[in-house]
């Protein structure tokens, strides 16, 4: 079992998880991962189909409990209103655009007196003014995935989870979705990005978690990682070659 | 007896004319009918979501029971609401038996079944769709009943127009606890039945295609509500 220690984030992570593993089918598909977010910035997490990348993301957000280990939140970090979930493809409800905010902003308990600014402030941030009363689910696939963006950041999450959003997205609606990504960890949000997109780690991650079969196969800021990763899983990914 | 044809003219002109007790006996249907498919729709939109999206022990058994009563029969239903409601019964003090209200009771237990059934259904494929979004923003038990049944309107729409119809065709739980009584009790089914055994063909005939005519107004509903709520799913 490979385990190694994030080497980036000290106790100041916005999540940490520790010694995290889990079974399915029969399978470890998270074996003893230990992993901790900066509270700031932008940390990919990368790495081969399989590797639990997605699996490590909804544990992080309460949705999976593992058989072994933790994830333990940052400090006044707890629920649904801190720690925000984007899935790959956005399930968005079969109203508008608008109702879909408004909804968010209801279950989240932001008071009723507060929604109405707080609905403007977001269809400005998406830039969704324009589509605000179009049925939120004929929109097209970039547009849809901005809403699920927006809707996740409808409480002011201190920590935004996003699984591989810009999959299959044209180049258009990836920019604007980066550009979204980027602006939220400006306003201070620690962001963990699930990509298999190295140029999009490049653009857009302060830190990288390579992981491979469920455990941390290495940890290093983006810069020197994505030049030249130390660890040989990475260097194999990164050359092309099937990780078996 | 009248002819076939001479019965169908007479039953054209009942129509034609808006017939005073024609008029009467639809009216009183259409009242009894919709509020207590209004009353079962209250009743078996949060049971049939209960039933989705609850987990409880027992909730196995009462889904093959509301499925199991979607075939209640009507007698069965009309005797049960008439041992409670007749003198002799718990109920026997509030006077409702061969009232309209007694055979509202009725209907709305023959159809709350059929309404939690079908909302079950539609609100558990709703709920496998929408289940990890929700849980993810927090969402409990109530509040993803909430958004279940308003984002599945549409299609309960179907349920409550199945559950319509079926009150409007009934015959034998009004028949039992609202008496048939002319000018107080008397609906379309419990009419045409009178009618035919007396003979009378052109009233139970007007009769008969009022109904015809409301059920295939209430199917072709169901099918704009079905066809609405597809749209719904990709738009």
């Amino acid at each position: 079992m490979l385990r190694l220690v994030a080497s980036g984030p000290g106790p100041d992570a916005a999540m940490r998880l520790e010694g995290v593993a889990l079974r399915r089918g029969g399978r470890r598909v998270l074996d003893g991962l230990d992993l901790a977010v900066p509270s700031g910035g932008i940390t990919a997490i990368m790495g081969p189909n399989g590797a639990g990348k997605s699996l490590a993301l909804r544990v992080m957000a309460g949705l999976v409990r593992p058989d072994e280990g933790a994830a333990i939140p940052g400090e006044g970090l707890s629920g649904p209103r801190d720690i925000a979930l984007v899935f790959q493809k956005p399930v968005l409800l079969r109203r508008s655009v608008r109702a879909n905010l408004r909804h968010a902003l209801a279950l989240y308990g932001v008071p009723r007196r507060a929604r109405r600014d707080r609905l403007g402030e977001l269809l400005d941030f998406g830039r969704l003014a324009a589509i605000a009363d179009s049925p939120a689910r004929a929109l097209s696939g970039g547009e849809q995935q901005r809403v699920a963006m927006v809707r996740a950041l409808a409480a002011r999450p201190r920590l935004l989870l996003l699984d591989e959003p810009t999959a299959s997205l044209d180049p258009q609606a990836t920019a604007a979705i980066e550009a979204l990504i980027a602006d939220t960890a400006a306003a201070g949000t620690a962001v963990v990005l699930v990509t298999h997109d190295r140029g999009q780690a490049g653009r857009l991650a302060d830190h990288v978690c390579f992981l491979h079969k469920g455990a941390l196969a290495e940890s290093a800021p983006a810069g020197p990682f994505l030049l030249a990763p130390k660890s040989p899983e990475a260097q194999a990914y990164f050359a092309g070659r099937l990780l078996l | 007896m009248q002819g076939f044809g001479d019965a169908f003219a007479a039953a054209f002109g009942l129509i034609a004319r808006l017939d005073a007790d024609l008029v009467e006996i639809v009216g009183l249907s259409l009242q009894v009918s919709l509020t207590a498919t209004l009353l079962a729709c209250a009743i078996g939109f949060p049971l049939g979501a209960v039933l989705a999206v609850g987990r409880f022990p027992g909730r196995g058994a009462l889904t093959v029971l509301v499925n199991a009563l979607m075939g209640l029969p009507p007698v069965v239903v009309g005797l049960v609401v008439y041992l409670m409601l007749s003198r002799a019964g718990p109920l026997g003090a509030l006077g409702l038996l061969y009232t309209p209200a007694a055979m509202i009771a009725a209907q709305t237990l023959l159809v709350v079944p059929i309404v939690a059934a079908l909302t079950r259904q539609i609100v558990a494929d709703l709920d496998a769709e929408y289940h990890e979004t929700l849980r993810s923003m927090g969402a409990g038990a109530g509040a993803r009943m909430r958004t279940l049944l308003w984002d599945g309107r549409l299609a309960l729409t179907t349920a409550g127009l199945a559950g319509m119809g079926r009150a409007l065709a009934e015959v034998g739980a009004v028949m039992i606890v609202g008496g048939n009584i002319d000018h107080v009790t008397r609906v379309m089914t419990t009419a045409i039945a009178l009618e035919t055994s007396r003979g009378e063909l052109a009233l139970a005939l007007g009769l008969g295609m009022v109904l015809m005519v409301l059920s295939l107004a209430l199917n072709a509903l169901a099918m704009g509500a079905r066809m609405g709520a597809a749209r719904m799913a990709h738009a």
